[in-house]
């Protein structure tokens, strides 16, 4: 008798519960804005996260309310933003394209080692020797991959012992900035064509003992620029793209060989 | 019968706080007290499903399982009542406050598991409290559970932005140390009788 009354009392409660939960749906529905669906179809989906929301959902989620631009998937790019840009009945503006960048040159074998490493394969690992790692360079790219880890688009590779940018496979997220400990990887607009692939800030000398391929702060590229628009800023090359004429001359003449030019 | 609930409330708030001295919900606690705005979020919503709980619980302890000598089934039906009690919040909640709803996230539907609603309805029975008596435990117990939460999103904060502390104590580390300091300061009310 006891048994029937427990499993009736169950019973009665979970039914009670589950109608009132029913009726409750019915009552308390949420219908989700169309236009967060269509703008989520429009994105990559590669929930990168650079567009600074979290994931594809919550940008799609933002830009159906208004409060976000529609410009701001860099995965999808342009295509995307006109596409999102529709949905909502705005014009989409120009957004720039931009690559990573590895400000750094000092490939295996000519970037001096202070040690032998043999720890796990991860900067952020290596870093624990004196906040640098095992090679005397504190600026240089470690080379263990931390950022080809974390790229989506397998756009970064490591090449002779420091990270390249693919830059037709990149798409500008800047995962790989927010993850490399030395801060080597740079965001530059794809406009940008001549870039000094060295971050090193240390005068001439101390460079030239320890790297191969690192800015020695000689001046030479500008002097010969053809539109002055090279100026020495921490003893590395800084251009001034509204000057650059895109000649690509510094790139020929640099001794070192870290300005790198881009033809893409 | 008033300075009862005076007695009932001090103790659920300070005394026999459900998280420093009863261990009960800890997992929220961690998990919700990053950001001040979030912990009193998580905080209002379990004092209304703690009251809401008790009010229900004990309407079905007295009249359905006390009256049927059904008493072994208590555990039981009050994880029922909890479970679909936490659900009707959700759904009230996603449509009325939604931006409360975001914030909360996964940690609302934990509420489900939190332990604390779960104790707060086997204490009203266990201390033989009436309808009142219980209602007021319920939502005071609530209250003692933000109090604690909001105060630990307070000193978490400050940690986060001023403190200076070794590296390897980043994150949880720092955090559970701050707990357990909390914890202490409100081992102070203990042992203390209320009225008694």
């Amino acid at each position: 008798m006891l048994i029937l009354y427990a499993v009736l009392v169950l019973g009665a409660l979970g039914a009670l519960f589950g109608a009132i939960l029913a009726f409750a749906a019915k009552i308390f529905h949420v219908d989700v804005d169309p236009k967060q669906e269509a703008i989520r179809e429009c994105l990559a989906g590669a929930n990168c996260g650079g567009c600074g929301y979290p994931g594809c959902d919550g940008y799609a989620a933002a830009v159906a309310k208004g409060e976000a631009p529609p410009d701001r998937c860099v995965a999808g790019g342009a295509e995307a933003a006109e596409k999102v840009a529709k949905i909502m009945g705005v014009s989409a503006g120009a957004s720039e394209r931009k690559v990573a960048m590895v400000m750094c040159s000092g490939s295996e074998g000519h970037a001096e080692k202070r040690f032998n490493y043999s720890g796990p394969i991860d900067c952020r690992a290596a870093m624990i020797f004196g906040g640098k790692s095992n090679k005397t360079c504190t600026f240089a790219c470690i080379g263990m991959g931390n950022c080809t880890k974390v790229c989506q688009f397998d756009a970064m590779h490591i090449v002779d012992g420091i990270a390249k940018v693919d830059r037709s496979k990149c798409v500008g997220c800047g995962a790989c900035v927010d993850v490399c400990p030395k801060s080597v990887i740079k965001l530059i607009p794809a406009s940008q064509k001549v870039i000094t692939a060295c971050s090193n800030k240390d005068k001439g000398a101390k460079v030239m003992k320890i790297c191969d391929f690192g800015c020695i702060a000689c001046q030479k590229c500008v002097r010969e620029c053809p539109s002055d628009a090279i100026t020495m800023v921490d003893n590395l090359p800084v251009v001034d793209h509204e000057k650059c004429v895109k000649c690509g001359h510094c790139a020929d003449i640099c001794p070192r060989h870290v300005i790198n030019w881009f033809e893409d | 019968m008033l300075t009862n609930i005076i007695s009932i409330s001090l103790g659920a708030i300070l005394i026999n706080n459900f998280i420093f001295s009863q261990f009960l919900g800890c997992c929220p606690f961690l998990g919700c007290s990053s950001k001040v705005e979030t912990a009193t979020g998580m905080g209002l919503a379990v004092v209304f499903v703690m009251g809401l709980a008790s009010a229900i619980c004990w309407v079905i302890n007295e009249y359905v399982l006390m009256a049927l000598n059904l008493k072994f089934l208590q555990t039981l039906t009050f994880i029922l009542v909890i479970a679909a009690l936490v659900q009707f919040v959700e759904m009230f909640l996603k449509k009325s406050i939604p931006s409360l709803y975001s914030a909360l996230g996964i940690y609302l539907p934990l509420i489900t598991t939190n332990c604390a609603v779960l104790g707060v309805v086997l204490l009203n029975v266990q201390n033989n409290y009436n309808f009142i008596e219980s209602v007021v435990y319920g939502i005071t117990g609530g209250l003692g559970f933000m109090l604690a939460i909001v105060l630990f999103a307070s000193v978490r904060e400050r940690v986060d932005y001023t403190a200076e502390y070794p590296k390897c104590f980043e994150g949880f580390p720092i955090c559970l140390v701050s707990a357990g300091l909390l914890a202490l300061a409100f081992m102070g009310f203990s042992g203390m009788q209320i009225f008694s």
